[in-house]
């Protein structure tokens, strides 16, 4: 082993370099699974909590949904409110006893921090759907557009636009703290730098490759999002459909030369 | 208009509340195929609220509404369904903004109609040619000027082919030079034999195309009759007073 800082990181990536890329790769495999299902648990209770309860409705559906809201409430409160370390151990283990066998630890992983993520995503969602103007709604209902639909077609594709800033702001999140689930011995890069910093005895220099490689990550990550975002908000100009000929734009007038051009 | 066959809506004994304040008072209407009621009153007499009550934006308290001859709120028919048959413009739009003028008119064609994709965009073209906005398919609602906006709106309800159609102070939120061109496209659906609601401040045009006028204040209806009578000779010192600051200004 090298003595001085430069050579014991080359020497280090020339040694575990490539433990270390896998852990990385697992890392961010494992964000982005999370994230996305977080996300559709986030979008899903979103529109689970808007269902509006009305006194028309007849007693047994408005004691169900107000159940439902409560249930999904208090998920929401629990996952936000207590450490996903905890959580990690909890799920891992609680579980492990309830089918009374070790679960395997990446599906087990990735159930944790997208129950975790979906939490936070129950609430973003929510604040992106309250965003959006009470007329989008009323003009939907008024040509009969059900919840479902309304949802599905007018308030979450505006909400998503609003709320993207905030998605990669999760998928960040994700990829730092899916390091808490070594506790439960998956093999992302924070447990390949404690491993190899621990057989080596070299603790500084094996965790600045360890960091630099995140902010990789969560950089890069970044600015994707970035490019995603402007590109979702659509073209800016629009053409004039008088430049499309296959649109009727004075009336049901048929061109007499097309007629006998056929 | 006279008491021919069932009127195509009937509100019987309709009442609001918002917390204390009651809104509505025992409203009481007959609106019969093709006629074309107008809504008077001051601001803050009710007539908004009453409107979005027929279009069930606002759930009356006590009451009866019956939709060709079917009473809608008491019994469980899907309201999405009755709105479909009931079209609404709004003072505000409300068009979608996600989505271009196109869509804005064939989403609720393909989404509760079930109409193909094809005649969906048929029935949106011809509507949009209609109010002269075909041109503007490709636009987003923000792309676009107040009255067009309003056009757009117009023509979104119209590719429902609705039975009803309900207009809340279309023009109200327009400047001068936009109220125009809204009032025209009203005003050739007038001539077309649609069944209207229309909640206007605009006393001249509303005397040109109603066939009734309603007169409104402080939750009730004040006085009702031919445009004639209620507005050039009006009985009630309420719709005098209102009446008056028009033509005053």
């Amino acid at each position: 082993m090298p003595e001085s800082y430069v050579p014991r990181i080359i020497y280090l990536l020339q040694n575990s370099g490539f433990s270390f890329l896998q852990g990385a790769l697992y890392t961010l495999v494992l964000a982005l699974i999370s994230t996305f299902i977080g996300c559709v648990i986030g979008f899903l209770i979103g529109i689970l909590q808007t269902i509006p309860i009305r006194k028309k409705d007849p007693a047994v559906k408005r004691g169900l949904l107000r159940v439902m809201r409560a249930v999904l409430t208090a998920y929401v409160e629990i996952f936000r409110g207590t450490p996903m370390i905890v959580q990690a151990m909890f799920i891992y283990y609680g579980l492990a006893i309830l089918l009374s066998k070790p679960l395997d630890v990446w599906p087990a992983a990735i159930l944790i921090v997208s129950i975790n993520t979906g939490a936070y995503m129950a609430e973003t969602v929510r604040g992106g759907i309250i965003s959006i103007p009470d007329g989008q709604v009323e003009g939907a209902k008024s040509i009969g557009m059900s919840h479902w639909q309304t949802m599905r077609f007018i308030i979450l594709p505006q909400a998503l636009r609003n709320i993207l800033p905030q998605i990669g702001n999760n998928l960040i999140i994700n990829i730092k703290d899916t390091s808490v689930l070594f506790v439960i011995g998956v093999t992302e890069l924070f447990s390949r730098g404690k491993s190899v910093a621990g057989a080596y005895y070299v603790y500084f220099e094996t965790f600045t490759i360890i960091m630099v490689m995140y902010f990789i990550m969560t950089f890069t990550c970044s600015r994707l999002l970035r490019v995603w975002e402007k590109k979702i908000g659509g073209p800016q100009s629009y053409e004039l459909a008088t430049k499309d000929q296959l649109t009727l734009t004075s009336g049901m007038y048929t061109n007499p030369k097309m007629v006998e051009d056929n | 208009m006279s008491e021919q066959k069932n009127p195509l809506l009937r509100v019987q004994h309709l009442a609001k509340s918002f917390g204390l304040r009651e809104v509505l008072t025992d409203i009481n209407l007959d609106v019969h195929e093709n006629e074309i009621v107008s809504i008077l009153g001051p601001s803050g007499s009710g007539k908004s609220t009453f409107l979005r009550c027929l279009n069930l934006l606002e759930m009356p308290d006590s009451g009866e509404i019956y939709f060709k001859g079917e009473e809608i709120l008491n019994q469980r028919l899907s309201e999405n369904k009755y709105r479909a048959h009931v079209g609404m413009v709004f003072q505000d739009f409300n068009l979608f903004n996600n989505l271009t003028v196109l869509e804005n008119c064939t989403i609720g064609q393909i989404q509760v109609l079930k109409r193909s994709k094809a005649e969906a965009k048929d029935k949106a073209i011809a509507n949009l040619s209609s109010v002269g906005m075909a041109e503007f398919i490709n636009a987003r609602p923000n792309q676009l000027s107040g009255g067009q906006k309003q056009r757009v709106a117009i023509a979104r309800a119209l590719a429902m082919e609705p039975d009803l159609l309900l207009f809340d102070e279309p023009t109200s939120a327009l400047d001068p030079m936009m109220v125009g061109e809204v009032l025209d496209v009203m005003q050739r659906l007038a001539s077309q034999h649609l069944t209207m609601i229309i909640v206007t401040h605009e006393i001249a045009f509303a005397k040109k195309v109603s066939h009734r006028i309603v007169f409104m204040d402080g939750g009730v209806v004040v006085e009702q009759g031919s445009p004639k009578d209620i507005i050039d000779n009006p009985q009630h010192e309420k719709t005098k007073e209102f009446l008056a600051h028009f033509n005053h200004a």
